[in-house]
C-alpha cells in the first residue's frame, strides 16, 4: 500500500521546531514560575534561539527537502532547506537573539506580562524561520501570518499604554487586508496553474498559452501582501505609528526580524515561483522601490522623535533593498540572474539588520533616561554615555553609507553595482538622490550626539513617582518645564509646543532620570551589535562572499 | 610589495584615533604636539616616498601595496603613487603638518582643540587615501572619508553665524556629487568586470562601449566636478570657505578640491577615453566660464575669504581647461597649477585667517586698507601671495596657467580647434581680471592710510614666530616651483606621457 503520509526530515526542520517547542516551554514555565524568577524566562527564550542558531550549522551545504508530495510528483516540496534558505534563517534567528537581549530590561521594567511576551515572540520567530524555507503559496502564506498575528498582540502588550492599542489596531486591520488580497491573487494563480508549490508554479507559467491578464493579477495582487510586510509604499502607512506605540524591542523586532521574513516570501515568490513572469513584477517592483525610498526619505526630513525617524528610514531601507529584484527583469541584464538579484537583496539585508539592531539598541538604552525619546534628547550623548554615542553615530554612519560605516557603504555599492548592471540606470540615479537626502537627517541626529552640552538639566519633580501613568501633555510639559531654554531652539516656548504636539508621537512612559547603568541585555545587544558592524567594516568579505559562495536555485 | 602607503595612511589613523579616545586636562597640550607628531611622521613618509621615487621611471607605478579584501566584489586594497598622484601626497602631507604646527599656538575661538585636531588627521587619511588608492571602490570609500571629518569641522568650529548652513550644503552637495561618481565607477567595472585602475588605464576603454563611455564619463564629470568645483556645480564652494575655520578653508582649498580633478585626470580621461573626447569641448566651455565667473565675481566682493574663495573656482577653470584640452602639454600643466594653487591658496586662507583673528573681520570695508602700516609682514605676505595668485612669471601660478593656455592653443587631434582657441583668449581675459581683482584686493586691504580703530599695536602683532613656521615653506616652495618648473615637470610628465601614449 502507498503511504500517504508525508516524510518528514526532523534535521530540516530543527530549526523551527527548536523555537516552536521553546515558545511552549516558556509559556507552560511561566505558570509554575513565582514573579521573582521570571526572568528565567528570558534565559529560556535566549537560549533555545541560540540552540536553534547551532542546529543551522549541520545544514550547511547539504540541501534538503521535506514534505514532499508523493510520486510522480516527489520533487514539490513545501519545506526546503538550502543555502539560501540558511542565510535568510541565520538572519532571522540572529536579529531574534539581538531583540531577546534587548527585551528582557524591557519587560521587567514596563511590567509587561514575561510568559505570554516570550511566547508571541517566539512563536512569531517560529514563523519567520519557517518563511525562509517555504516551497509552497500555501506555506508562506500560513508562516506570513505566523509572524504577523503574534506581532500584533506583541505591539499592544503593554496595556498600560494608551497608545499600543491603537497602533497595534492599524498593524492589524491593514495586515489582515493585505493578506486577503495576497490569497486572492494566490488563487488566481492556483486557478490557472493548477500547482501551489512555487516550482511547479514555474513550470506551469513558461507555458505561453495560459491567459497573460489573469497570471499578471495574479502575481501582481499576490505581491501585496509581502509588499506591506515589507512596508512598501503605499503600503507603508502603518508602520510608523506601529513602530512608536510598540515597546522599542518589539518595533526593533518588527524592524528586521519581520521585515526579513516579508522579503524571504518576497524573493522566493518572485524568485522561484514567477521567475518566468519578470517582465511584471520586475517594473511593478522597480516602481515600488523608487517611490518607497523616495516618500520614506522625503517624510523622514520631518521627524523629530527617534523611533518614528527609524520607522521611515527602515520604510527607504526596504526600498534600497528592493532595488536588486527590480533590477532583475530589464532586458541588457543577460549576466544578471534573478539568483543573483536575490543575493544582493539578502546581503543587503544582512547588512541593515545589524545595522538598524544596533540603532534601536541604543535607542532603547536612551529611552531609560528620556522616555520622550525626541531627537534633542540625544544631545552631548557623547559626554554622558560614550558608548552608546560612539555605537550610534557608528550605527548612523553605516545606515547612510558613509565612513567609518563602511559596511553600509559597501551594501549600498553591492546595491548600486546591480541596478547599474541590470540597466535600471534611471532607479540608481533615485537611489543615489536619495542617499543624499537621507544623509540629511542621520545627520541632524548624529550633530545632536556631538552637540556641546546645554546647561545643566534638572531631574524631573520627585512628586512624580516612578512609573506611575501621567497624561501626555502633563508629563510633556513637566519635562519641558523642568528644561531650560536649549539656545539653538527659539526658546523653552517652542519646546513645549513641540512636546504637547507631538502627544501622538511623543508617548508618555515615565519620568526623566538621570543617567544610570545599563542593564546587561541592552548592553550586550549594543556591543554585540557594535562589534558585528565594526568586524565586518574591516573584514567586509564576511557578508559579501554570500554573494558568491551561495547559489540562489530552489 | 611595500609597507609605505600602508603606513602613510595608518600613522595618521592611529593618531586620530589616540586624539580621539584620549580624555583629561593634562591632554590639551600633549593633544597639539601628539597631531604635529603624526603629521610630521606622515610628511616624512611623504618624503620618503618622493626621495625613493624612481624619477627614470615615474610613469610606473612604485611602492605598491596590493592586497585581497572583499574578493566576491573585485574590491582589492591596492596603493601605489606615480609621477601624477606624488606631488600631490606630498602637497597634503605637506598642508597637513602646517595646519597641525599652526594649531599648537593659534585656535578657533570654539576651543575643543583635541577633537579638532582628531578630525584633521581623520581627514588626512582621507585626502592621502584618495590620491593613493589603485582600486576604483577603495578610491571611492577614500573620496568619502573627508566628508565627515570636514562638515564637523565646518559646523563645530566655524564662524557662528554662517556654519550651520555652510557645512550642510558641503556635505549633501558633494555626496550628491559623489554618489553619481559612483554609478560613472560601477558602469566602468559593469563593462570590464575589473576594479583595478592601473589596468583599466592600460586597457584606456577597451571593452567599453561607446554609449557607456560617454554615460560613464559623463557621471564622472558630474561627480569630480562638484568637488572640483566646475562652474556651475561650484555653489557649496564659498559658503563653505567662508564659514569654515583657517585649516579647514587651507585643507579644503588647498587638497579636497584637488581631490576632484586628480579624478579627472587619474580615472576619467584614462579610463574612458571615449567620453573624454564626447566632453572635452563642454568641460572647456564651462572651464572658462568659471574663470570669468569667478574673476568677475571677485571684483565686487568685500569679504576677504569669499574673494579667496571664488578665486579658487577661477583658477580650478585653468586646471579643468588644461584637462580639457586632453594633450600631454595641457594636463602637466593642470597638474601643475594643482600643486601651485594648493600651495598659493593655501598660503592665502592662513594670511586671511591670520587677519580675520587680528581684526575680528574679513570684511574689507571693516579692515580700511593699510596693513602694511600696522603689520608690514603680513601685509608683505599677503602680496607675495597675492602676486603669485595672478600668475607672476617666477612664481608657482604663472606655469600652470602658462601651460594649460599652451595646450589650449593646440589641442587634441579631434577636438575643435576654433573652439579651443577662443576658450585660449577667453581664459587669457581671465587672466587679465584676475590680476585685476586681486590688485585691487591689496590696494583695498594693505595700502592706505591705517584708519583709527586699529591703532592699539599690542591688540594686533605682526607675524609670530609660529606663523612664520607654518607659512615658510610654503613660500619657500612657491618660489622653487616657479624659478624651477622642471621639479614638478619632470615627476609629471613621464606619467601623462604614458598616459596619453595609450591613446596613440
Amino acid at each position: 500500500m502507498r503511504s500517504v503520509v508525508q516524510s518528514i526530515d526532523y534535521a530540516a526542520i530543527a530549526p523551527a521546531v527548536i523555537v516552536a517547542l521553546t515558545a511552549f516551554v516558556v509559556l507552560v514555565a511561566d505558570l509554575f514560575l513565582p514573579p521573582a524568577r521570571k526572568h528565567l524566562l528570558g534565559w529560556l527564550a535566549g537560549l533555545g534561539v541560540a540552540a536553534a542558531l547551532v542546529s543551522l550549522l549541520p545544514l550547511w551545504d547539504s540541501p534538503r527537502r521535506t514534505f514532499c508530495l508523493p510520486a510522480p510528483n516527489a520533487e514539490l516540496c513545501s519545506y526546503e532547506v538550502t543555502n539560501l534558505t540558511l542565510i535568510l534563517q541565520l538572519l532571522v534567528l540572529g536579529g531574534a537573539f539581538v531583540v531577546v537581549l534587548m527585551s528582557v530590561p524591557t519587560i521587567d521594567e514596563r511590567r509587561l506580562p514575561a510568559g505570554e511576551y516570550w511566547f508571541l515572540l517566539l512563536c512569531s520567530v517560529t514563523g519567520a524561520v519557517t518563511i525562509a524555507a517555504g516551497r509552497d503559496l500555501i506555506t508562506l502564506v500560513v508562516a506570513l501570518e505566523l509572524v504577523s498575528l503574534p506581532a500584533f498582540a506583541l505591539v499592544a502588550i503593554d496595556r498600560s499604554d494608551r497608545w499600543a492599542s491603537e497602533g497595534a489596531m492599524k498593524f492589524f486591520l491593514t495586515s489582515v487586508v493585505s493578506v486577503a488580497v495576497t490569497l486572492y491573487g494566490i488563487s488566481l494563480i492556483y486557478g490557472v496553474t493548477g500547482s501551489v508549490h512555487l516550482a511547479g508554479v514555474s513550470e506551469a507559467l513558461t507555458d505561453a498559452s495560459l491567459q497573460p491578464t489573469v497570471v499578471s493579477l495574479g502575481v501582481v495582487l499576490t505581491l501585496v501582501g509581502f509588499a506591506f510586510k515589507v512596508a512598501a509604499v503605499p503600503f507603508h502607512g502603518w508602520l510608523p505609528d506601529t513602530y512608536v506605540a510598540a515597546p522599542i524591542p518589539v518595533a526593533a523586532y518588527l524592524s528586521v526580524v519581520s521585515k526579513a521574513a516579508g522579503f524571504a516570501g518576497l524573493l522566493l515568490i518572485v524568485g522561484l515561483g514567477f521567475a518566468p513572469y519578470v517582465n511584471i513584477w520586475g517594473p511593478v517592483l522597480a516602481v515600488f522601490a523608487a517611490l518607497t525610498m523616495t516618500v520614506a526619505n522625503l517624510v523622514a526630513l520631518r521627524q523629530r522623535h527617534a523611533v518614528r525617524l527609524l520607522a521611515w528610514s527602515s520604510i527607504a531601507h526596504s526600498g534600497y533593498a528592493m532595488v536588486p529584484l527590480a533590477a532583475a527583469f530589464a532586458p541588457g541584464s543577460a549576466e544578471l540572474a534573478i539568483g543573483d538579484a536575490l543575493l544582493v537583496t539578502v546581503t543587503y539585508l544582512l547588512v541593515y539588520g545589524v545595522m538598524n539592531l544596533g540603532a534601536f539598541a541604543v535607542v532603547a538604552v536612551v529611552a531609560r533616561d528620556r522616555p520622550a525619546n525626541r531627537l534633542v534628547d540625544y544631545r552631548g550623548l557623547i559626554r554622558t554615555r560614550p558608548w552608546a554615542g560612539v555605537a550610534l553615530a557608528f550605527f548612523l554612519a553605516c545606515l547612510a553609507g558613509l565612513p567609518p560605516g563602511l559596511i553600509g557603504l559597501f551594501a549600498k555599492v553591492v546595491v548600486f553595482g546591480s541596478a547599474v548592471d541590470g540597466g535600471v540606470g534611471w532607479l540608481a540615479v533615485v537611489m543615489a538622490i536619495n542617499t543624499v537626502i537621507a544623509l540629511y537627517y542621520y545627520l541632524v541626529w548624529a550633530a545632536q550626539i556631538f552637540a556641546p552640552a546645554p546647561a545643566p538639566e534638572v531631574a524631573a519633580p520627585a512628586a512624580v513617582p516612578a512609573g506611575a501613568t501621567v497624561d501626555a501633555p502633563a508629563a510633556a510639559s513637566a519635562i519641558a518645564g523642568t528644561q531650560p531654554a536649549h539656545t539653538d531652539t527659539a526658546g523653552g516656548a517652542s519646546l513645549d509646543r513641540e512636546s504637547v504636539a507631538d502627544a501622538g508621537s511623543v508617548v508618555d512612559r515615565g519620568p526623566v532620570r538621570a543617567a544610570g547603568a545599563v542593564p546587561v541585555g541592552l548592553g550586550l545587544a549594543v556591543g554585540l551589535t557594535l562589534l558585528a558592524g565594526v568586524i565586518l567594516s574591516v573584514l567586509p568579505q564576511i557578508v559579501l562572499q554570500v554573494l558568491v559562495n551561495v547559489t540562489a536555485g530552489g | 610589495m611595500s609597507a609605505l602607503p600602508m603606513l602613510l595612511l595608518a600613522i595618521p589613523l592611529v593618531g586620530s584615533g589616540a586624539l580621539f579616545i584620549a580624555r583629561g586636562p593634562a591632554g590639551e597640550r600633549a593633544a597639539r604636539r601628539l597631531a604635529v607628531i603624526a603629521s610630521g611622521a606622515t610628511l616624512a613618509i611623504a618624503v620618503l616616498m618622493a626621495a625613493g621615487f624612481d624619477y627614470g621611471t615615474a610613469a610606473r607605478t612604485q611602492f605598491e601595496l596590493n592586497a585581497a579584501w572583499a574578493p566576491s566584489v573585485g574590491l582589492r586594497f591596492h596603493l601605489g603613487v606615480d609621477g601624477i598622484s606624488l606631488p600631490l601626497v606630498v602637497l597634503t602631507g605637506l598642508l597637513s603638518f602646517l595646519c597641525a604646527l599652526y594649531s599648537v599656538k593659534i585656535v578657533p575661538a570654539a576651543g575643543r582643540v583635541r577633537a579638532m585636531l582628531a578630525l584633521l588627521l581623520l581627514l588626512e587619511v582621507g585626502m592621502l587615501g584618495s590620491f593613493v588608492a589603485l582600486d576604483l571602490v577603495l578610491f571611492f570609500v577614500f573620496f568619502e572619508t573627508v566628508l565627515v571629518p570636514m562638515y564637523f569641522l565646518i559646523a563645530d568650529w566655524g564662524d557662528p553665524e554662517t556654519r550651520r548652513a555652510a557645512a550642510y550644503k558641503f556635505i549633501l552637495y558633494t555626496l550628491l556629487g559623489s554618489a553619481i561618481m559612483l554609478l560613472g565607477l560601477l558602469i566602468i567595472y559593469v563593462q570590464t568586470g575589473t576594479l583595478d585602475m592601473v589596468a583599466l588605464a592600460a586597457a584606456g576603454g577597451d571593452g567599453i562601449s561607446h554609449g557607456a563611455q560617454v554615460l560613464a564619463f559623463l557621471a564622472l564629470l558630474i561627480g569630480f566636478g562638484v568637488k572640483a568645483p566646475m562652474w556651475p556645480l561650484h555653489t557649496w564652494l564659498p559658503d563653505a570657505h567662508t564659514a569654515a575655520p583657517t585649516i579647514g578653508s587651507v585643507l579644503l582649498a588647498g587638497v579636497l578640491l584637488k581631490m576632484g580633478t586628480y579624478g579627472l585626470v587619474r580615472i576619467a580621461v584614462p579610463m574612458v577615453p571615449e567620453g573624454a573626447h564626447e566632453f572635452a569641448p563642454l568641460l572647456g566651455a564651462l572651464a572658462v566660464v568659471g574663470i570669468l565667473y569667478g574673476s568677475l565675481i571677485c571684483l565686487v566682493q568685500r569679504d576677504l575669504k569669499r574673494l579667496i574663495a571664488y578665486s579658487s573656482v577661477g583658477h580650478m577653470g585653468f586646471v579643468l581647461l588644461g584637462i580639457a584640452t586632453l594633450t600631454p602639454v595641457g594636463v602637466n600643466g593642470a597638474l601643475f597649477a594643482n600643486i601651485g594653487h594648493g600651495l598659493i591658496t593655501g598660503l592665502l586662507f592662513f594670511l586671511a585667517g591670520a587677519i580675520k583673528d587680528r581684526h575680528h573681520s574679513a570684511d574689507m570695508t571693516v579692515l580700511g586698507g593699510g596693513l602694511y602700516q600696522r603689520t608690514p609682514r603680513l601685509g608683505a605676505l599677503l602680496a607675495f601671495a597675492a602676486v603669485a595668485s595672478l600668475g607672476l612669471p617666477g612664481l608657482a601660478g604663472f606655469w600652470g596657467e602658462l601651460l594649460a593656455l599652451f595646450g589650449s592653443f593646440d589641442p587634441a587631434g579631434e577636438l575643435s580647434r576654433s573652439l579651443f582657441l577662443v576658450l585660449m583668449v577667453l581664459a587669457g581675459l581671465g587672466t587679465l581680471l584676475t590680476a585685476a581683482y586681486l590688485l585691487v584686493m591689496l590696494r583695498r586691504v594693505a595700502m592706505g592710510v591705517s584708519p583709527p580703530r586699529w591703532r592699539d599695536p599690542v591688540l594686533l602683532g605682526d607675524v609670530s614666530a609660529i606663523e612664520w613656521a607654518s607659512w615658510t615653506p610654503l613660500v619657500v616652495l612657491i618660489v622653487a616651483a616657479g624659478l624651477w618648473p622642471r621639479l614638478l615637470l619632470d615627476v609629471t610628465d613621464p606619467a601623462v606621457q604614458a598616459l596619453f601614449g595609450v591613446f596613440g
